[in-house]
């Protein structure tokens, strides 16, 4: 139902503020520290903080992503059931991907 | 270029959130692919942040700042004016979001030594 | 061309057809209904148009003057005119008729859809409402009920545009009145009805209707109320 979309799109925004704002303070420090992987894996492995921290931008990110996408695809010469494909896979890639990234720098 | 009944500010404002959320969505799953080099290929991984480097990037990665920045702020904005009581003062506000969504892309940019 | 002939485009035709031009002499306090009118009666008895009242009450004279919707009777030609030219269409995203008339059965189904009825819960055997303007929900259903449904909302939405089903700012406007109305009993429903994939959460608070509503209605902020209401309702269960 079109409300139950809605309700996840903006939760996930909300979810997602306070994360954005921290995130953009991490690669603030992180590009002035210098970017290298040992740089990175050396604060990220073993973290619990950043895997939960991450893991929840993950999934918000994927579910808002996607619905975002349906939306912006359904007002598009796109047929409507097509929209909402392409978000669902946008939404279970981004999953996907984002949870080996995380897995990957905190494992 | 824009049809006569779309030359509003607010119509822009949902240009940009809309460009800037499909390009952001383009984006990340490059960016989760590339996070994940460093289980399965750091070398790689180091390889891609060496490119960081260069100016051109630094540029780019100011373009997706800005982008978040605008994307976030302008999302801002929609949540107020949809659950907090309505108010009159939508295009300040709006404007004051794509200020100082161009602002953090600077402070990015700055301090990211270019 | 002198300075005192407007070069007026006019679209003639149904869904297929063109804009013709017609040249038409400037005079002082000239309205673009008053432009219209003119050509059809000095040169193209053949032309098909609406108007009522002609004084800013009716809303059957909307129709797009230069790219924007706008109550043709209350355009002043030296206000909305670029360099002497008008074009002239019928109003966006309804089916267009004949010439500048368009099909506005699409505009009322949607209010229909969006559950725009007042549902009474009271008969004359009951005492009057006692209902206090001053409470909120009474002051919110007066911000919007001066609607005259004249469709120019509908023809600036680009939601609408975009999404055929999209039930429009008029009529969720409506409807959000409606659930203002403390008299009123068919609440459950009128969420439901708006909460389709064509309901309320398809706006994208992009303004174009308050920005162009003559009388000055708000129905973004109508629509927001409604996505509030139906959140609520979807996370208590009631909807």
């Amino acid at each position: 139902m079109a409300v139950w979309l809605f309700i996840l799109q903006r939760g996930s925004a909300l979810v997602m503020a306070p994360l954005v704002l921290i995130h953009i303070g991490v690669m603030v420090v992180a590009v002035r520290n210098g970017l290298s992987s040992e740089e990175i894996l050396g604060r990220t492995q073993g973290s619990v903080f950043w895997a939960a921290f991450y893991g929840l931008f993950v999934l918000a990110a994927a579910v808002h992503g996607g619905i975002g996408l349906r939306a912006a695809l359904a007002e598009s010469p796109l047929p409507r059931p097509a929209a909402g494909a392409l978000g669902l896979v946008f939404a279970l890639l981004a999953l996907w991907l984002g949870g080996r990234a995380v897995a990957a720098l905190v494992a | 270029m824009l049809r006569p009944h779309r030359r509003h500010p607010l119509f822009v404002f949902f240009v940009l959130h809309r460009v800037s959320g499909l390009l952001l969505a383009l984006f990340l799953p490059v960016h989760f692919t590339v996070l994940s080099l460093a289980v399965t290929d750091r070398a790689a991984l180091d390889g891609f942040l060496a490119l960081t480097d260069n100016a051109l990037v630094k540029l780019a990665e100011m373009g997706l700042v800005f982008l978040l920045s605008v994307h976030f702020l302008g999302g801002l904005r929609l949540l107020a004016l949809e659950f907090l009581p309505w108010r009159d003062w939508q295009k300040t506000l709006a404007a004051a979001a794509a200020a100082v969504s161009a602002f953090v892309a600077l402070g990015f940019l700055l301090s990211a030594g270019v | 061309m002198g300075k005192d002939m407007l070069s007026v485009e006019i679209w003639r035709g149904a869904a297929e057809g063109a804009f013709r031009r017609y040249e038409v002499p400037a005079r002082q306090s000239q309205t673009v209904l008053d432009v219209v009118t003119w050509v059809q009666r000095e040169l193209d008895p053949g032309l098909a148009y609406r108007f009522a009242c002609r004084v800013g009450m009716c809303g059957s004279c909307a129709m797009m003057v230069n790219g924007r919707p706008r109550w043709t009777c209350r355009s002043h030609v030296d206000r909305v005119a670029e360099a002497g030219r008008l074009e002239i269409a019928p109003l966006r995203n309804l089916p267009v008729i004949k010439d500048l008339a368009c099909d506005m059965s699409g505009f009322f189904d949607k209010w229909d859809r969006a559950e725009g009825r007042f549902h009474p819960t009271a008969n004359r055997e009951n005492d009057v409402a006692a209902i206090d303007p001053a409470t909120p929900a009474r002051a919110a259903a007066n911000a919007g009920i001066e609607c005259i449904n004249c469709g120019i909302c509908h023809a600036a939405c680009d939601v609408v545009a975009w999404n055929a089903d999209y039930l429009g700012p008029a009529a969720l406007n409506r409807a959000w009145t409606l659930m203002m109305d403390t008299r009123d009993g068919a609440g459950r429903e009128r969420l439901r009805a708006v909460s389709g994939d064509a309901g309320c959460h398809a706006c994208h608070s992009h303004q174009s209707c308050m920005t162009y509503c003559p009388n000055a209605l708000n129905p973004t902020a109508a629509i927001a109320g409604l996505k509030r209401m139906t959140v609520k309702a979807a996370l208590k269960g009631e909807l």
